[in-house]
């Protein structure tokens, strides 16, 4: 089974890589770029086939290693 | 007093607080690699400095999750003093030891300079030889020393004195929250610092500011 976790910054935390990236942006003529925020995405295979208990595996995984919650938010995508 | 320093894969700055402990406590610490589960007896963990696992996922992440830090982390809710200095910060703040995060610097560059630092609480085991707001000189060498947490974090740290280490006003080199360069939890027993104090203990390094924090850990 194959899932996707997306990790983003929790709304207020500063992203000086999404502003440099949005800085860039600007430079190369990109007009109207209002803000960027950076964040990470994961592809992760799993040997679990019951979908409920890699939901839980997953979230676990988040929680435990993958995302940061104090300054994270993730978001689990199961194909 | 006797110590044990953690060594993780791409640690590189545990030989200087190696000597600088054996310099100032007179007794070798133990270096434990990371994949121990006991800590030796003693009496001060220092997690030191470096880029544990190429700062992989977040810096200190996967280092916090060594079989290692399970020891660490009974050992310091008993009361075990244990000291994270720069990555060794990350390290246990990712571990949960201490609340917030560092992130990327503001200024987005890596600084390796010299700043200074203001002792905020002098009741702490790495700070009972100073004065309440001395000021000291001191090393830094980091990318992501940006401390943040949440308001009510900060108010909590800043109300029960629990910001130990403070960059002096207007020097603040990575953004961080409050001019945080170093705090404390709740009992006292975990310190994290940015800056490298155990650079800047002996006449080679230039001047000897921060030996009274090491000479510390003697009357703790």
């Amino acid at each position: 089974m194959k899932a996707k976790i997306k990790v983003t910054l929790k709304n207020g935390v500063l992203d000086p890589q999404g502003k440099a990236i949005e800085g860039a942006l600007g430079s190369l003529g990109f007009a109207g770029v209002n803000s960027v925020r950076q964040g990470k995405f994961f592809e992760v295979e799993l040997a679990e086939t019951d979908k409920a208990k890699a939901q839980a595996q997953l979230k676990q995984m988040c929680e435990k290693l993958i995302a940061n919650t104090v300054i994270e938010n993730y978001d689990i995508e199961l194909a | 007093m006797k110590s044990a320093v953690l060594l993780f894969p791409g640690i590189n700055r545990e030989s200087d607080m190696v000597q600088a402990l054996e310099k100032t406590t007179g007794v070798k610490p133990h270096v434990v690699w990371h994949t121990e589960t006991t800590l030796p007896k003693v009496d001060l963990v220092v997690v030191p400095g470096g880029f544990s696992y190429g700062d992989y996922l977040r810096c200190g992440a996967i280092a916090a999750r060594s079989p290692i830090m399970a020891d660490v982390k009974a050992k310091a809710a008993k009361g075990l003093k244990v000291l994270g200095v720069c990555n060794g910060f990350q390290i246990i703040t990712e571990a949960g030891l201490l609340p917030g995060a560092l992130v990327r610097n503001a200024g987005l560059r890596f600084v390796c300079k010299e700043v200074r630092l203001r002792i905020e609480n002098n009741q702490t085991f790495f700070t009972n030889k100073m004065a309440e707001g001395a000021v000291v000189s001191c090393p830094i060498a980091h990318g992501e020393g940006n401390y943040i947490a949440d308001r009510e974090t900060l108010e909590e740290l800043e109300g029960e004195g629990r910001v130990v280490f403070r960059y002096v006003e207007g020097t603040n080199p990575n953004g961080a929250a409050n001019d945080i360069a170093g705090i404390c939890n709740a009992a006292g027993n975990v310190i994290g610092m940015m800056p490298h104090p155990e650079n800047m203990i002996e006449a080679l390094h230039g001047k000897r500011d921060c030996l009274p924090l090491f000479e510390s850990l003697l009357a703790a």
